[in-house]
């Protein structure tokens, strides 16, 4: 009776908790469409609690406005259209998020742990004189929230005695909330001076490629080392284009000028969750791992049986990766 | 000419397999080694590539942490940093610091100092935080360079090359600002013998966080710290045929 009560009561107040969380979350998009990492944090947010807003800045919001007005679980977007967002400048977005906090009082302001996530969130933490937290895998409670550290050798579950939580998600450890069943109402954000002389975006040079986006794949296959140069990367090329797959590589592979550096994953490139991730020619370095290792199967084509990759892969073909990837390619 | 401070975290190595304590509370370092966090490396070498190249008048290092961060500021002395300033902060204090208390030292000091530019790296390998640098900005309500893979100076601006996701960035920040050294930016150089004893002799003035007037009040409880779950033990195959066979069943094609 006594056990119920309190439960009953516990329930009560964590659902009254509830009702008090607001999220924000800030939206990733490159003006024409959203990129996917928002919906992964729009379900983060569904797991803090309470309710959901959006905020969509930039020189052009429409379309992605129009998105996100679909996204279950999302009350409303607050939109800021401005030349001033042009390149998305922390400088420049970090005051429209305080006029945003100013007006709403959010308890958690979420985006994902994506280049511009890490780049923007930080910067309105310290401003409210709040401590952020990176990269968190799981929210167990509005104040506690999950983070790897030691390039994910240890789980480190915290709770913040802050009074806002500022937070950016890994993409790879919450499900993209879908783009449908939601009627969010659109409003404008608060209108400001957001220029800045301070910084001032040039450009961007980006790889174009007709493959998956690396951190969203559901197949990988990536190269390091043991490619021995980039044309070689051509044979990763045409098993990934067999099982519609995107291309990784390890920091040696980078290092050694095979591939772009947006290419990599690990410890401080992308952090990637496929379905099935194939490492060809890498020696599984700790920091390697923390990039790859919760995919759900590894496959380690390596002719030096000691390779550490070994220890995490499902599968392993110890031989010569220039004779078994054409195979593999010409088997599939 | 600027005046460059420069952050250095003193870390576990980066090829050291970490241990979790049995009471999980968080990892083993007593008697583990450590060093400088690689991306402090990469600031510092820039720091110093300034200075060889006119472009930086002095460059003050700072490490917070307890009394063995004086190696760290050593190694750093010895890559060709001027000067050091300690910011000692031990024991249960140190093990709640976050980015927000180092970027509140870093901030006040850079104030202190006049400095020009500050340049850390872009996320230390033990916390993985990735948050002092524009935290420090944010502090001095400063431009901030984030990822950077290359810095071209033109008179009181900053051509800078950014590592984004789908590639890179370019973007003209003025002076003063504050940076975080990417991998690329550059090839960190070994301390020589000699450059190592003359670095004995460099100043490095101790401080606390009070001396500063900053509150290392912890803004995070650890509930615990644990080791990641486990992989199953895989197999290895005979041949491409069999991996054929298991893609298959694991309906991968």
């Amino acid at each position: 009776m006594f056990a119920s009560n309190s439960r009953g009561l516990a329930l009560q107040l964590s659902n009254h908790l509830k009702r008090l969380q607001s999220t924000l979350v800030l939206a990733e998009h490159n003006n024409e469409k959203l990129i996917p990492i928002t919906q992964n944090a729009i379900s983060a947010a569904k797991k803090i609690g309470g309710d959901i807003s959006v905020l969509v800045a930039g020189t052009k919001c429409a379309p992605v406005a129009a998105q996100l007005s679909k996204a279950s679980g999302v009350s409303k977007i607050l939109l800021a259209e401005n030349d001033a967002f042009l390149g998305f400048t922390p400088e420049t977005l970090t005051p429209l998020v305080l006029a945003t906090q100013k007006q709403f009082n959010f308890s958690h302001i979420v985006a994902g742990a994506s280049a511009f996530g890490k780049s923007v969130l930080p910067r309105i933490a310290a401003k409210l004189n709040v401590s952020p937290i990176t990269d968190i895998i799981d929210v167990k409670a509005p104040d506690t929230f999950v983070r790897t550290i030691y390039a994910g050798n240890a789980i480190l579950t915290l709770k913040s005695k802050d009074p806002v939580k500022v937070v950016t998600i890994r993409g790879t450890n919450f499900e993209p909330a879908p783009l449908e069943g939601g009627s969010a109402s659109t409003e404008q954000a608060a209108a400001g001076d957001y220029k800045t002389d301070l910084v001032q975006f040039v450009g961007q040079e980006l790889s174009k490629s007709d493959r998956p986006e690396l951190t969203s794949a559901k197949v990988v296959v990536s190269g390091g080392r043991g490619m021995k140069s980039g044309d070689n990367f051509k044979l990763l090329y045409d098993l990934a284009d067999k099982l519609n797959a995107a291309v990784g590589a390890s920091r040696a592979a980078v290092d050694a000028g095979f591939v772009p550096n947006d290419l990599q994953v690990g410890q401080t490139g992308k952090i990637v969750a496929p379905e099935l991730y194939i490492a060809v020619g890498i020696s599984g370095a700790i920091q390697h791992l923390a990039g790859m290792k919760d995919s759900k199967t590894i496959v380690a084509i390596n002719k030096d049986p000691e390779a550490p990759i070994f220890q995490v892969a499902d599968y392993g073909l110890v031989a010569d990766l220039f004779k078994v990837v054409p195979e593999l390619t010409s088997k599939l | 000419m600027a005046r460059v401070l420069v952050g250095v975290k003193r870390v576990i190595d980066y090829a050291v397999k970490i241990r979790v304590k049995p009471d999980k509370t968080g990892v083993v370092t007593d008697g583990v080694k450590h060093s400088m966090n690689p991306f402090d490396e990469i600031a510092v070498e820039e720091a110093v590539r300034m200075k060889e190249k006119k472009l930086a008048s002095e460059i003050v290092a700072v490490s917070c942490g307890p009394a063995q961060a004086q190696e760290t500021l050593r190694t750093a002395l010895a890559m060709g940093v001027d000067r050091g300033i300690h910011v000692e902060i031990s024991g249960p204090e140190y093990e709640t610091l976050q980015p927000i208390h180092v970027s509140q030292i870093l901030a006040k000091i850079a104030k202190d100092e006049k400095a020009d530019l500050v340049i850390v790296g872009k996320q230390a390998i033990d916390d993985d935080s990735n948050q002092t640098a524009q935290m420090t900005a944010a502090f001095l309500d400063w431009p901030q360079g984030t990822f950077i893979s290359k810095i071209e100076k033109t008179n009181g601006e900053l051509k800078l090359t950014r590592e984004i996701d789908g590639g890179l960035e370019t973007i003209k920040i003025k002076m003063p600002a504050v940076l975080s050294a990417d991998l690329r930016l550059n090839e960190p150089r070994y301390a020589t013998l000699p450059n190592i004893m003359k670095a004995k002799k460099k100043p490095i003035k101790k401080l606390s966080p009070k001396d500063l007037g900053v509150d290392t009040a912890a803004r995070i409880e650890v509930v615990s710290v644990e080791d990641p779950p486990v992989r199953q033990a895989g197999s290895i195959l005979a041949d491409v045929d069999e991996l054929v066979t298991k893609l298959k069943e694991g309906g991968h094609v």
